[in-house]
């Protein structure tokens, strides 16, 4: 599966753009701010429906004009496949496979999967549990949509439980039958999510440590522990029990919206414990991990797509990199950089197909190409 | 926007309070009528303030109707059987099968406290009521909810209230549309229908 053809209107620093892509690497390059990160933020639409980096959809309407619009053409399985994400202000989102509308974000998750390698994956080990959660979720979801089913049902439950709650602690009233469905709804689907979840965990962990030894060259123990409430076995008891506590705080305290995944080194945390270099090791092999695990259970290659890599990795790391390139480990590949000559200096070493695209100020020019 | 004048404004307020109506629409509508004879618009406002002010609810089942008693006891029905639905055009729906003979009542909403429904903004007082005081008369109550988890914890919540009455609660089936392809049926649908399943039995047999 690879994108053939981006076309974009008024998204975000692009008034209008059409550009065709290499089947194996593109880069992406040009000054800061011209426009290289939000090419590939538009492809991300494509895949997840929504942006990587900001969650208000209206914001990627180029400023001052009253919509936005993205279409790509991928190429899957011998055909060719329209996928177009538009937005009209004041109005929903439109997502269309085929000109067939979209509905739910369900119906598209999983179908043009995507990796991103960013800058801001460094949050994954800084920022607090709910980003890891997004993160481990995103990519269970690309591959199971019984899991991104449960957990949409699971977060509805959640919401209309915590209203609830907010009206018993006001009124002072509990009427504990219209409280069962969504406790039966929450741990049921908690329940379900959780063990999804650890047998996740346990595939994912095998192939961080393999990413990791050939990144690093490093033998440090690399560990990744799921934290849940709903692991232990009266987890039932538990949730119910703090009943009393989720009136007065007037939410629900106990459940999978919890839960939290530790990475280790060495038996401590990564997050305190590990050196710049170990921490950037991990974050790659934690990507390299997902990309391998969207490839075993779709049977495709995801697309790659990795923003600002050059600044973020040493030559080795780079290189090792390119070995994987170069073993053909990836499929369509997107690399941005802001110094076309290094990125120039690193295609030219590259035996399989590159294609350079020069981007200024939203605008896209295809350059050199091997 | 800017209108050409206050009583513009003030029509394509209430108007586009309406829903699936916009403000365009709303001043579409409201030119239009301008346009139109009075004696129109006229007759518009009396229907709606009619609508409003005569509209009657069956004092038993919550169904529109003219008058505040059942209509729907002046035709011959089964007794021992209530249909429970939302909203008025479900009892139509439903009507229109020629498949029920039983009493309906209507709920007026499902449960959803994000949006402020709870059991007392709802006529589910009444059909607990209502199956009390039938002296076991009713025998059995279909709750013919949709299929969302809203309609499922209302279905939930008004078993539970039943639950000790002596009458058999139903749902209604929830599987694959008549004339539907398996495989283009979504997969909760198609996994519930699974375990649903059903005996199939030869005639005669
Ligand atoms: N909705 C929008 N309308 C107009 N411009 C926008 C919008 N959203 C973002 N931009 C502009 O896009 C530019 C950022 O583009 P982008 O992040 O893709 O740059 P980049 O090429 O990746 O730069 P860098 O090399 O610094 O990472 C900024 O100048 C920003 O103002
Ligand atoms: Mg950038
Ligand atoms: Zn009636």
């Amino acid at each position: 599966m690879h994108l053939e053809n981006l076309y974009l209107a008024n998204f975000k620093n692009y008034k209008e753009a059409n550009i065709d892509f290499s089947k194996y690497v593109n880069a992406l390059v040009g000054n800061n701010g011209s426009g290289k990160t939000n090419l590939l933020d538009a492809i991300h639409f494509l895949s997840m429906t929504k942006s990587a980096f900001n969650s208000m959809d209206s914001q990627s309407i180029l400023h001052n004009q009253p919509f936005y619009s993205i279409i790509g053409k991928f190429h899957q399985l011998e055909k060719e496949i329209a996928v177009s994400n538009s937005l009209t202000v004041g109005k929903r989102k439109k997502i269309s496979v085929d000109k067939n509308p979209i509905n739910k974000a369900a119906d598209l998750i999983g179908r043009f999967p995507t990796v991103l390698i960013a800058p801001s994956d460094h949050e994954l080990i800084s920022a607090g549990g709910e980003t890891r959660r997004r993160f481990i979720d995103s990519i269970i979801s690309q591959f199971n949509k019984t899991y991104l089913i449960q957990l949409i049902d699971y977060n509805h439950a959640l919401k209309q439980r915590n209203r609830l709650l907010k009206q018993f602690s006001e009124s002072g009233k509990i009427d504990r039958d219209i409280l069962e469905p969504y406790d039966s709804i929450l741990l049921s689907l908690g329940n379900n999510i959780c063990n999804m979840r650890a047998s996740f965990c346990k595939k994912y962990l095998s192939k961080i440590v393999k990413h990791y030894a050939f990144l690093a060259d490093e033998k440090e123990t690399i560990g990744l522990l799921y934290h849940s409430s709903f692991l232990q076995d009266n987890y039932k008891d538990v949730y119910l029990t703090s009943l009393q506590k989720d009136i007065i705080l007037q939410r629900t305290n106990i459940g999978i919206h919890k839960d939290d995944y530790i990475f280790e080194m060495d038996g401590y945390p990564l997050k305190k414990f590990g050196s710049q270099g170990q921490q950037k090791s991990f974050l790659i092999a934690l990507k390299l991990a997902q990309f391998d695990i969207i490839q075993q259970e779709k049977g495709f290659k995801p697309i790659l797509l990795m923003d600002d890599i050059f600044d973020k990795l040493d030559d080795h790391r780079i290189q090792k990199l390119t070995e994987m390139i170069e073993h053909h480990e990836f499929g369509q590949v997107f690399i941005t950089d802001a110094r076309p000559e290094r990125t120039h200096h690193f295609l030219k070493k590259l035996n399989i197909e590159w294609k350079i695209i020069a981007v200024d100020n939203g605008n896209l020019t295809p350059q050199k190409a091997s | 926007m800017q209108y050409p004048s206050k009583l513009i404004e003030d029509a394509v307020t209430e108007i586009s309070r309406l829903p699936g109506i916009g403000k365009k629409t709303a001043l579409r509508l409201a030119l239009h009528l301008l346009k139109e004879e009075e004696s129109t618009t006229g007759s518009l406002s009396e229907a709606l303030i009619n609508l409003r002010q005569k509209t009657k609810y069956c004092k038993m089942c919550h169904v529109i109707s003219d008058s505040e008693d059942c209509t729907c006891q002046s035709i011959r029905k089964d007794g021992s059987i209530i249909c429970v639905v939302e909203d008025t055009p479900d009892v139509i729906a439903i009507q229109n099968t020629s498949q029920f003979y039983g009493y309906f009542h209507v709920l007026g909403g499902i449960i959803s406290p994000i949006e402020g429904i709870g059991p007392n903004e709802l006529h589910i007082d009444s059909l607990i009521d209502r199956v009390k005081n039938s002296d076991g008369e009713i025998k059995e109550v279909i709750l013919a909810l949709s299929t969302t988890m809203e309609g499922d914890t209302t279905c939930f919540y008004i078993a539970k209230k039943l639950k000790p009455f002596n009458v058999k609660i139903t749902t209604i089936a929830r599987g694959i549309p008549i004339g539907g392809e398996l495989e283009y049926t979504d997969e909760i649908t198609l996994g519930r229908s699974i375990v649903q399943r059903l005996r199939y039995d030869l005639e005669g047999d």
